[in-house]
């Protein structure tokens, strides 16, 4: 028997289809791994299961009874919690106050403004003490634990709503060898108590170890469900990345010339984030840089433009030692980065399409008299809107009244405009139809046959292997392995991609 | 002996830089008050240190109640003019039948409290105005106490304006109403008595009640407050009520401290009563904040507005005194709450 059945879910966002009539089964008392790419719809269907998105199509069924999950209180009240990757705890105020927020037990009847501090303390305690978190007071302090402890309280928190199923995202990202061990005797006594846990998690010796069930998906549909001792790692990949690669990309010829850009044994201050980073990007080559979400290769790229800091590591330019410690500096380098979240750091959604196309370069457009030059802002944005075939009513439209794949290009081209000699694009087809896609792989391979060089981070395997004529891929913070776009395969990357990773 | 080797005498090497860093303000303006001791030592007499707290005790009323709204990343614009408003509504019922410009000439002898109810529910009321706008339309706390500072003061002028009183100050209090704010029980003030319950009574709402917790935990991350449950329409709109009830109270014992009351009494005391929070560590990003943390923060600007005086400093440089004071409290806030890269 399951206890919990989500059937034929569905779910579309404006442009994607992020799920498509995806299946779930949990059986109670055991834990449930579910893998896929980076967008292959996990998160989108745990989102829908917590109550924090609404599916389109669907029916979930809890303990065999049709349930509908319409907010997150809901999902708590059924017995339904999820750890988030970021943890949603308050970080000055106590754990006994942390797990009992919104249900503080009072003094003297339910309806008394009084807490019952002992009794809070007491619950506390020998809540933690039956998960065996003895180590965490119920009077310390959320800030001052490290994020396992956190974690745990987090864990202890779901456990105190008597949750039947606990849903884990990535809940080991950010633990150490010990700890996830902690964690997961934390999980085989919960798994005693027959809760289900549903876990998330890129880990494969991980998913091994601790699930007994394992469901796949692979973009927004599901593949299958296996017996964990069944599968291997190489199966769970296979599985995974299962598709082939069709001609979805412009045919180019790929002249990589002299050395353009090197970093050299770039490491962060952050000893969680990236360390000795080393590669090199020549004229005319497209670059990809391959690796699980996590994996530090946005923050490498943020740093290499000077967006984020480095503690040590060198930058050289066509050879020679340059220093880059702000994205002003980066620019005046010759580099652009177009980066991750378009929404958050990329447009203005507020300003018209040319103003987020000439944001970036705005300075050129200074006349003698200081004044800018309309006439030549109205010129060039117009230019761009015909070079990039953006597709926008004119120039003067709001940006965000656009599709994500038309922002995207207006944001290429106000970095083409200031026309740089690196491009860094940190995963520039991320929610964007197929056609705006194909687009935006042509004006790479322009850039590239012009003699400019292209750096390319992406979570898709068939653009990163279509695209690019190297890919470096990065696992937990370090370059895990370079290897030729042309004598590669999805496994491979997979593989490297993991390399350091559990 | 400087502060850092002060503190690693108390604290031991670990804990010393820590303890700099946390209380780096509160050290400052100790030097400073130890400074201007230095200069005129006849300030640390007792008088002087009753005075200070006489004139602390509205302030630490008032700071308490704009602490409840920084807690949550907001701040009462509108505080000021609150404490007008309460002023002149308690004080134009309250004179003596044989004061000449008599507000409401034919008024009998009502009872002290109605007049002072009536005035802390209309600061009340205005609060909850502001909580219900906060929560409700999403307006920023800033806007919204920005709009009914204007409203406060307008209606307060309209009120004052009223014939007979044509915008006259408000004097002739009565006795049994000015000893609340300027009589006392043997040596002890009334008005400090009265800062003093106000003060038990706020920290046990933070520190005993549900709705305290909510109160942090709405300030602290309101989106793990949203997931646990709580209401946080129903916190937003408790917590400006008590921050208006606070300040509206705090306005009736002014007018009672100093015996008369005009439609521009309390006018820029919200800044005090920020700048005074800000000092006593309530965060302004919310959720951080202690009721002593807010009476040292007061008790320490109003020592050193009396000491700067005492001293004979020109009250041009006392605010540029205070400006900085303010600017470096709230630097180190900051510092001591960003994220590390």
């Amino acid at each position: 028997m399951y206890i919990l059945e989500m059937n034929h879910v569905s779910k579309s966002f404006p442009g994607v289809k992020a799920l498509d009539d995806v299946t779930l089964q949990v059986k109670p008392g055991t834990v449930h791994a579910l893998m896929g790419e980076n967008g292959a719809g996990k998160s989108t269907l745990m989102k829908c299961l917590f109550g924090l998105y609404t599916m389109d199509e669907g029916d979930i069924s809890f303990h065999g009874e049709p349930v509908k999950i319409d907010s997150v209180k809901e999902a708590l009240q059924l017995g339904i919690s999820m750890i988030h990757q970021e943890l949603h705890l308050i970080p000055y105020r106590s754990v006994m106050e942390n797990i009992w927020l919104g249900r503080f037990p009072r003094k003297g009847g339910a309806k008394s403004p009084f807490i019952d501090h002992a009794t809070m303390y007491d619950m506390t305690e020998k809540l933690l003490a039956e998960l065996n978190l003895t180590t965490i007071k119920p009077t310390d302090l959320l800030r001052t634990l490290s994020v396992s402890k956190a974690q745990s309280v987090e864990i202890a928190k779901a456990v105190s709503y008597d949750s039947k199923i606990i849903i884990m995202d990535e809940p080991s990202s950010s633990l150490t060898e010990n700890e996830v061990e902690h964690l997961f005797t934390i999980i085989r006594s919960l798994k005693a108590r027959g809760v289900a846990i549903i876990y998330i998690s890129h880990k494969m010796e991980e998913i091994l170890k601790i699930s007994d069930e394992v469901s796949i998906m692979r973009d927004g549909k599901y593949v299958g469900t296996w017996e964990a001792k069944e599968l291997t790692t190489a199966m769970i990949i296979k599985r995974m990345v299962g598709r082939d690669l069709t001609n979805r990309f412009p045919p180019r010829k790929s002249n990589p010339g002299s050395e353009l850009l090197r970093i050299d044994n770039y490491t962060s201050p952050n000893p969680r984030s990236f360390k000795n980073v080393s590669l090199t990007l020549r004229k005319g080559e497209i670059l990809g840089i391959g690796g699980l979400v996590g994996s530090q290769r946005t923050e490498v790229m943020e740093a290499v433009f000077g967006l984020r800091l480095h503690s040590e590591g060198k930058l050289y330019i066509e050879g020679e030692e340059k220093t880059c410690n702000n994205p002003y500096e980066g620019k005046k380098l010759g580099m652009a980065l177009l980066t991750e979240e378009r929404r958050a750091t990329g447009i203005f959604p507020v300003l018209s399409v040319q103003d987020n196309l000439l944001i970036a370069n705005i300075s050129s457009y200074i006349k003698r008299n200081r004044l800018l030059n309309v006439s030549k802002m109205a010129a060039d944005s117009k230019k761009s809107i015909k070079d990039l075939d953006i597709k926008t009513p004119s120039a003067k439209t709001l940006i965000k009244s656009l599709s994500g794949g038309n922002q995207q290009k207006v944001l290429i081209a106000r970095w083409m405009l200031t026309t740089p000699d690196i491009l860094i694009l940190d995963e520039p087809t991320r929610g964007i139809d197929v056609g705006a896609k194909y687009e935006i792989y042509v004006i790479m391979s322009e850039l590239a046959a012009q003699g400019k060089g292209v750096i390319m981070i992406s979570s898709e395997m068939p653009e990163l292997i279509g695209m690019t004529d190297r890919i470096v891929v990065m696992s937990e913070g370090r370059v895990a392995g370079t290897v030729d776009s042309k004598n590669t395969n999805q496994e491979e990357i997979m593989e490297l991609a993991t390399k350091y990773v559990g | 002996m400087s502060a850092n080797s002060l503190a690693y005498t108390l604290l031991g090497k670990r804990t010393a830089k820590q303890f700099v860093m946390d209380k780096a303000i509160f050290l400052v303006l100790l030097l400073l008050v130890i400074v201007i001791a230095i200069i005129n030592p006849r300030i640390l007499s007792i008088r002087v240190m009753r005075d200070v707290l006489m004139m602390s005790s509205t302030k630490v009323i008032m700071a308490l109640g704009m602490m409840f709204v920084i807690l949550t990343g907001g701040v009462d614009l509108g505080g000021g003019r609150t404490v007008g408003l309460a002023a002149v509504i308690s004080a134009s019922m309250l004179q003596t039948p044989d004061y000449v410009r008599r507000f409401y000439p034919g008024l009998g002898q009502i009872p002290i409290l109605v007049p002072i109810m009536i005035a802390v529910a209309a600061g009340t009321l205005f609060g909850i105005i502001n909580g219900l706008i906060v929560a409700k339309f999403k307006v920023p706390a800033f806007i919204a106490t920005l709009s009914s500072m204007l409203i406060i003061y307008g209606a307060n002028s309209i009120y004052f304006n009223m014939a007979p009183n044509n915008s006259q100050p408000i004097g002739g209090l009565r006795s049994d109403f000015t000893y609340l704010g300027s009589g006392s029980i043997g040596f002890m003030p009334v008005i400090i008595i009265f800062a003093a319950v106000v003060s038990v009574i706020v920290w046990i709402i933070l520190n005993k009640t549900v709705f305290g917790k909510n109160v942090y935990a709405v300030g602290g991350n309101p989106e793990a407050a949203a997931v646990s449950g709580i209401n946080i329409t129903k916190t937003l709109v408790g917590l400006f009520g008590l921050c208006g009830f606070l300040i509206a109270l705090s306005g009736v014992l002014e007018a009672a401290r100093t015996g008369g009351a005009t439609n521009n009494y309390g006018s820029g005391y919200e800044l005090d009563a920020i700048a005074s929070c800000v000092v006593g560590g309530v965060s302004t990003t919310g959720g951080v904040g202690t009721v002593s943390g807010v009476i040292a923060g007061v008790i320490i600007f109003s020592f050193i507005n009396y000491g700067l005086t005492f001293v004979g400093v020109n009250p041009y440089w006392q605010n540029i005194i205070k400006g900085l004071i303010i600017v470096s409290a709230v630097s180190f806030d900051i510092r001591k709450y960003v994220k590390k890269n």
